[in-house]
C-alpha cells in the first residue's frame, strides 16, 4: 500500500485518451486528497474536461487506473459504476438540465429514481437543496424559462441534491456575468465547506480557480505541469504556469496552438 | 496503356465498393447492437409507465389524423386508378379485392411506417441529438440512470405497440376509401363490395402485413435512436443526424418491405 493512499479520494494514474487518433492526455498522474477543493487549470480544449468525465466514468481510458475512494473504477461493470456514481454529483458547462422536466424533477431526478421517497419528502428535500442555491418557488418552471445563472444554480442543486462525497465542477462561471460568476465561486467554496465534500473544478478562469481552490493544478500538453496552493501557483517559477495565470499572450505557450 | 488504365479504374470501382459495403455493414452492426442493448434493458426494472404513454400518446394519438388521411385517400386513388383499366373488362367489382388486398398486404404497412419515420423517427433523433449535443445525455449517466433504458426503450416500446395499431387502422381506412369510389361512383353494391372485399381476404394478409409493420417499428426506432445520440457538432449537426435519420430509415424500411414481401411469397407459394 502506498504511503498517505488511503487518505486519497480520487487517483488517476498514467491515464491516456486518445480520440479519433488524436492524443488528449498522455500518461496523466493526479490525486486529490479526501474533503479537499481542487481545481484543474488549463486552456480551452486541453482536456480538462475529458479528465472530468474520466473521474466519473463517463470515459474510459485507454490505459491507465482511476481510483475513486480506493476502487479502480476503469474494471467496474455498469451496474457497479452505476453504484458507484450515486457518490458523484457534477455540474456540467451548460447546466444539462432536461429539457422535458420540470425543475422539481431535475432537481430531485435521482429521489424520483431510486429512493423510497414519497413526493412531499422529495418535495421538501428539492425546496431545502433550492435554497441552499439562493432559490426559490421555482419548482414548477421549465429549464427554458430560467436564465443562464438561475440554470447553473439549478445544476448545482441536483448535483447537491444526494448529498455526494465528491462533487465536479466543469467551468462553473463559463458564460455567466461576472457578479453572478461571483455569486456561483462563493456558492461552490460554501456548500464545499459546509457538505464537506471532495471537489474537482474545472476552469480557465484564474479568479474563480482562487477563490474555489484549496489545491491547483495546471493541465498542459496533456499532461498535469504543476499543483500546488493558489499561493504557490501564483508565484510559480515555471515559466507556462506563469504565463496562463498572468493571462500573457507572449511566452512558452504558443497563442495559436489548439 | 488503355489496358492498365482500364486496370486502374475497375481496381478504384473495386476498392470504393468494397470501401462502402464495409461502411454499411458496421452500420448495420451498431443498429443491431443497440437493438440487443434495448431488448435487454426492456426487462430490466423500473417499467416508466408514464413515459412510455407519452411517447404512445406523441406517436400513436398524434399520428393518427395524418394516417387516416393518407390511408383514405389512397384508398380512393387505388380505387379509381384501377377502376380505368376495370372499366374496360367490366370488371369494376373486383376493384374491391384489389383494394383490400394491396392495402392490408402492402400499402398499410409501408405508407404508415413511412409517414411515423417522418413524423416521429425525425422528431425523435432532434430530441436525442439535442440532448446529447447540450450534454443531457452524459448527464444523464453521472445520475446513475442508462441512457438506453431511460430513452430508448419507451420509445422502442411505444413504436411497437403503436405502429401495427396504427397499420391496422390504416388497412380499415384504405378499404373504406376504395368503398366510398367503388359503391358511391361505380354503382358496385354495398353487400357485393364487402364481399369481394373479404372473400379473398385471408388472416395470412393482415397478419404478414402486421408482421412487417412491426419490423418496420423497430428500424423507424433503432435507426432514428443511433443517429441522435451519436450526432455531434451542435445545431448544424443535429440537422445532419435528422436528416440521416430519415433518409436512413425510408431506405430501410423499403429494403425490409422487399425482403420480407420475397420471403413471404416464396413461404406461402409452397
Amino acid at each position: 500500500m502506498e504511503q498517505g493512499s488511503d487518505n486519497l479520494m480520487i487517483e488517476l494514474k498514467n491515464v491516456s485518451k486518445t480520440f479519433n487518433g488524436r492524443l488528449v492526455l498522455d500518461g496523466l498522474d493526479l490525486s486529490v486528497k479526501t474533503g479537499e477543493s481542487l481545481v484543474i487549470i488549463g486552456r480551452s480544449g486541453c482536456g480538462k474536461s475529458v479528465t472530468l468525465k474520466h473521474i466519473i466514468g463517463i470515459l474510459r481510458p485507454d490505459c491507465g487506473e482511476v481510483r475513486v475512494d480506493g476502487k479502480d473504477i476503469t474494471k467496474l461493470n455498469v451496474k457497479e459504476l452505476n453504484k458507484m456514481r450515486m457518490n458523484f454529483g457534477m455540474l456540467f458547462q451548460g447546466a444539462a438540465l432536461f429539457d422535458s422536466l420540470s425543475v422539481l424533477k431535475n432537481v430531485g431526478f435521482q429521489l424520483f429514481e431510486y429512493s423510497e421517497m414519497t413526493l412531499d419528502e422529495i418535495k421538501r428535500r428539492v425546496a431545502e437543496c433550492l435554497s441552499r442555491v439562493g432559490l426559490k418557488g421555482i419548482e414548477d418552471a421549465k429549464p427554458s424559462e430560467l436564465s443562464g445563472g438561475m440554470k447553473k444554480r439549478v445544476g448545482l442543486a441536483r448535483a447537491i441534491c444526494m448529498f455526494p462525497k465528491i462533487i465536479l465542477f466543469d467551468e462553473p462561471t463559463t458564460g455567466l456575468d461576472p457578479i453572478m460568476g461571483d455569486v456561483i465561486n462563493d456558492l461552490i467554496r460554501h456548500l464545499h465547506d459546509t457538505l464537506k465534500m471532495t471537489s474537482v473544478t474545472v476552469t480557465h478562469d484564474m479568479k474563480s480557480a482562487y477563490k474555489i481552490a484549496d489545491r491547483i493544478a495546471m493541465l498542459y500538453d496533456k499532461k498535469i505541469i504543476a499543483v500546488g496552493t493558489p499561493e504557490e501557483i501564483e508565484n510559480s517559477d515555471n515559466p507556462i504556469v506563469k504565463q496562463f495565470v498572468t493571462g500573457a499572450a507572449e511566452g512558452p505557450i504558443n497563442s495559436t496552438e489548439d | 496503356m488503355g489496358r492498365l488504365l482500364i486496370k486502374g479504374f475497375i481496381g478504384n470501382f473495386l476498392n470504393s465498393t468494397y470501401r462502402n459495403i464495409k461502411v454499411f455493414f458496421r452500420y448495420v452492426g451498431s443498429l443491431a447492437i443497440l437493438l440487443f442493448r434495448t431488448i435487454f434493458w426492456m426487462f430490466i426494472p423500473p417499467i416508466r409507465k408514464r413515459q412510455i404513454l407519452e411517447q404512445m400518446n406523441n406517436i400513436g394519438v398524434k399520428s393518427f389524423p395524418i394516417v387516416f388521411l393518407i390511408s383514405t385517400f389512397t384508398g380512393i386513388v387505388l380505387a379509381l386508378q384501377s377502376a380505368y383499366q376495370m372499366q374496360k373488362f367490366s370488371a369494376e367489382m373486383y376493384i374491391a379485392s384489389l383494394v383490400a388486398l394491396s392495402v392490408t398486404r402492402e400499402l398499410g404497412p409501408v405508407l404508415t411506417a413511412l409517414v411515423i419515420a417522418g413524423r416521429c423517427g425525425a422528431a425523435m433523433t432532434a430530441e436525442l441529438g439535442t440532448m446529447k449535443v447540450t450534454e443531457q445525455v452524459e448527464a444523464l449517466e453521472t445520475l446513475s440512470a442508462n441512457p438506453v433504458q431511460y430513452l430508448v426503450v419507451p420509445r422502442f416500446l411505444a413504436l411497437i405497440i403503436m405502429v401495427p395499431l396504427l397499420t391496422i387502422c390504416a388497412d380499415f381506412f384504405g378499404i373504406m376509401g376504395g368503398y366510398l369510389i367503388g359503391v358511391g361512383k361505380l354503382g358496385i353494391s354495398h353487400g357485393m363490395y364487402l364481399k369481394m372485399t373479404f372473400d379473398p381476404l385471408a388472416l395470412k394478409d393482415i397478419v404478414t402485413g402486421l408482421i412487417k409493420s412491426f419490423s418496420f417499428a423497430v428500424i423507424i426506432c433503432v435507426i432514428a435512436c443511433f443517429e441522435g445520440v451519436h450526432s455531434a457538432g451542435g445545431a448544424e449537426g443535429v440537422g445532419r443526424a435528422t436528416t440521416a435519420s430519415v433518409v436512413r430509415s425510408f431506405i430501410m424500411i423499403i429494403i425490409a418491405d422487399c425482403f420480407f414481401t420475397a420471403l413471404f411469397y416464396f413461404i406461402m407459394a409452397k
